[in-house]
């Protein structure tokens, strides 16, 4: 889960890494507030669970209170990879002398955390790692004893900072490392993080993203796994379904992350476009591929419906009763391609049957009759 | 000859009186696995499908010392702890069918683990099955039929699908081996490739992988740099996941550019290893590599 950046900011500020001055507003009035707070120059940020907000034009610089108010109700007004802008955190500008790039993640790898650094500050990290891989240097964080001091020797070397930094830079790797450890982080950073003209490092910009597995054990954190998440989003998430939204018009539901991907897969490769991910999981109700089903129906984009299960503990008639109630609860007529195999599937593919569904037992021929229905069936929506 | 489960494995199932603890030790007997004693604190004395209950894994050891494997089926929020206990207990490999355990717990058993020279499977992963000698995991039976092929993957469901294909196609598997769709894995693909090329029974290899991290593009190095000489073949699910975006498994996530579907093919098409792009192709493949 990720946490907004002003909230990201409190954390690492509560474990003693510096951040600008700044307030959290949700109106021009909070604006204005804070401008006359902060006083001089501010900088507006617009609080959204997006990337590259920086590119959208989402962050901008303001010299007076009139022109903080002008810009500010453009950016509430704005929208950042489809996410409205509601809050706006606003800070005051800070003199930089140098942007650097900080980051504690865990490296799959070597079983580890790591910490990543880079002295290109402000760019983002994908664009680190694929064009500007001499520019980063990652050292292994032992997951259990946590950064050794070399580490900030390291990176106060590396950052080509002056030997006086070296106890500001151990500090933010050490609040970094208790972050981690207390939230249960998967990714702390500050990008950037700035040097300052008076010789401070700050966080300009922080990121927390929490270990969802961990969620159970951070009371205050669990409920905001919700907000961020589309309505289709919530509704699966509440019935214990894993969903992800695609751009296409092939519905598809299955049993298995592995299984839910190859079967997206063999459709794009099959000439189609998938709508969706959805992934019931192993030893799936028919109340949830009720749900599940009934998500995809009310979809206008989906045209087509696949379905692919293959039982082991999933039992292919609680499948089948599933698909029989979704459909009669929301009376659609979008075409449900059937593919079941595995326990009781003829028992399944029995009860489809009865109900004028076809199921199939081969995946090959399930996924090309799907392709052909979705491309047939234009007029339709 | 198999890898992980073999005719010695005797097994002890931590958390055996939960649902699917009591449900897969019933499975697991019925296969012909020596199920012979499991633990759940403070139901000692029960019996589950006649497999004796005790109250820790130490009095478990102490009644049946010939205990070597354990296969833990307890809530995420217990399973360090069960690991652990596992672990300190004495028991070589530890199955961890467990779904969502934090990621900060499994780097700590892991590492535990690997420290102590012990073998952790999973987390977040079917099992072992090496057909008709035992299974240690929650796989429906029926896929699996003994043969030549040795098959190693992240994921569950789409492992029983490709297995049944080359069931069907009359060539069977040595060993299936999961390592856990989490990011973080105690095995991982080139530590059970390199038991594979060891194990005489198992004359190719197929490989069952997923977007996200980089264990396949490491197994795909390891390939290239050690030279060996075993038939590889695979499989790479989540050509059209998006960048950012987790899908199902806590692993399978592109992120920060890395562990993109292109990126698997390329390096393991690089080392000499075929990659197909649907799950029925790979059984047709192994006839023409295996019959010739």
């Amino acid at each position: 889960m990720k946490l907004y950046e002003y909230e990201a900011k409190e954390i690492v500020s509560r474990y003693g890494v510096k951040v600008p001055r700044g307030f959290l507003a949700t109106s021009i009035n909070g604006v204005r507030e804070a401008v006359e707070k902060l006083g001089g120059e501010v900088v507006l940020k617009s609080q959204v669970l997006a990337g590259r907000r920086g590119i959208s034009g989402g962050i901008r610089f303001a010299k007076t209170l009139k022109e903080a108010e002008e810009t500010s109700s453009e950016l509430l007004k704005m929208r950042i990879s489809g996410k409205e802008v509601k809050q706006l955190l606003v800070e005051e500008r800070v003199c930089v002398d140098k942007e650097l790039y900080l980051a504690l993640t865990i490296d799959r790898s070597k079983r580890a955390f790591a910490i990543l650094a880079s002295t290109l500050g402000g760019v983002e990290v994908e664009e680190l790692v694929r064009r500007h891989p001499d520019a980063l240097i990652k050292i292994t964080v032992d997951p259990i004893v946590g950064p050794a001091p070399f580490t900030s020797r390291w990176l106060t070397e590396f950052y080509n900072l002056s030997k006086d930094l070296e106890h500001q830079v151990m500090k933010i790797v050490d609040s970094m490392w208790r972050v981690a450890v207390e939230y249960d982080a998967e990714l702390v950073e500050f990008n950037p993080l700035a040097l300052s003209c008076s010789g401070e490092l700050i966080a300009l910009d922080a990121k927390i993203i929490i270990d969802d597995n961990s969620l159970y054990r951070h009371g205050r954190l669990i409920d905001k796994v919700y907000r961020d998440l589309s309505d289709a989003e919530a509704i699966a998430k509440r019935h214990g379904l894993s969903y992800v939204e695609l751009s296409g018009n092939i519905g598809i539901i299955c049993n298995g992350a592995g299984l839910t991907m190859a079967t997206m897969d063999l459709v794009k490769t099959y000439g189609g476009e998938p709508a969706n991910f959805l992934d019931i999981g192993g030893g799936a109700s028919s109340e949830q591929v009720k749900e599940g089903l009934k998500l995809l129906l009310t979809n206008p984009r989906v045209k087509v419906v696949l379905v692919n299960v293959f039982g082991g503990i999933t039992k292919c008639d609680e499948v089948a009763e599933g698909l029989i109630s979704a459909v009669s609860e929301v009376g659609s007529v979008k075409p449900i391609v059937v593919r079941l195999i595995g326990t009781n599937d003829s028992i399944g593919r029995r009860i489809l049957m009865e109900k004028g569904v076809k199921a199939f037992s081969s995946l090959r021929e399930a996924v090309a009759v799907a392709v052909e229905l979705a491309r047939r069936d234009p007029w339709r929506s | 000859m198999a890898i992980l489960v073999d005719e010695g494995t005797r097994v002890l199932v931590q958390g055996i009186t939960g649902r699917q603890g009591a449900f897969h030790t019933k499975l697991m007997i019925d296969y012909g696995t020596k199920v012979v004693a499991g633990v759940t604190p403070g139901k000692g004395g029960l019996s589950i499908h006649g497999v004796p209950v005790y109250n820790s894994v130490l009095s478990a050891i102490h009644k049946h010392p010939e205990i070597n494997t354990s296969i833990v089926f307890v809530p995420a929020q217990y399973s360090l702890d069960a690991v652990l206990e596992a672990l300190e207990a004495g028991i070589e490999v530890v199955v961890v069918i467990t779904e969502g355990i934090p990621l900060r717990d499994e780097l700590i058993i892991v590492n535990k683990a690997r420290s102590m020279d012990r073998i952790i499977v999973g987390p977040n992963t079917p099992g072992v099955i090496s057909p008709g000698i035992g299974k240690v995991g929650i796989m429906p039976s029926q896929a699996f039929s003994r043969g030549v092929v040795g098959i190693v993957s992240r994921s569950g469901t789409l492992t029983y699908e490709i297995s049944m294909e080359i069931s069907e196609a009359g060539l069977g598997q040595s060993s299936v081996v999961g390592i856990g769709g989490d990011p973080v894995t105690g095995l991982d693909f080139v530590e059970v490739y390199e038991m594979f090329i060891n194990d005489p029974a198992t004359k190719a290899v197929v490989i069952i992988g997923e977007i996200g991290g980089d264990a396949e593009e490491r197994l795909a190095d390891y390939i290239k740099r050690s030279g060996v000489e075993k038939p590889t073949l695979a499989y790479i699910a989540g050509m059209t996941a998006p960048p950012g975006k987790r899908m199902g498994h806590a692993g399978a996530i592109i992120s920060m550019g890395l562990g993109t579907w292109e990126s698997k093919r390329e390096a393991l098409e690089d080392a000499g290893v075929m990659v197909f792009k649907a799950p029925w192709e790979i059984s047709r493949a192994l006839l023409n590599v295996i019959q010739g």
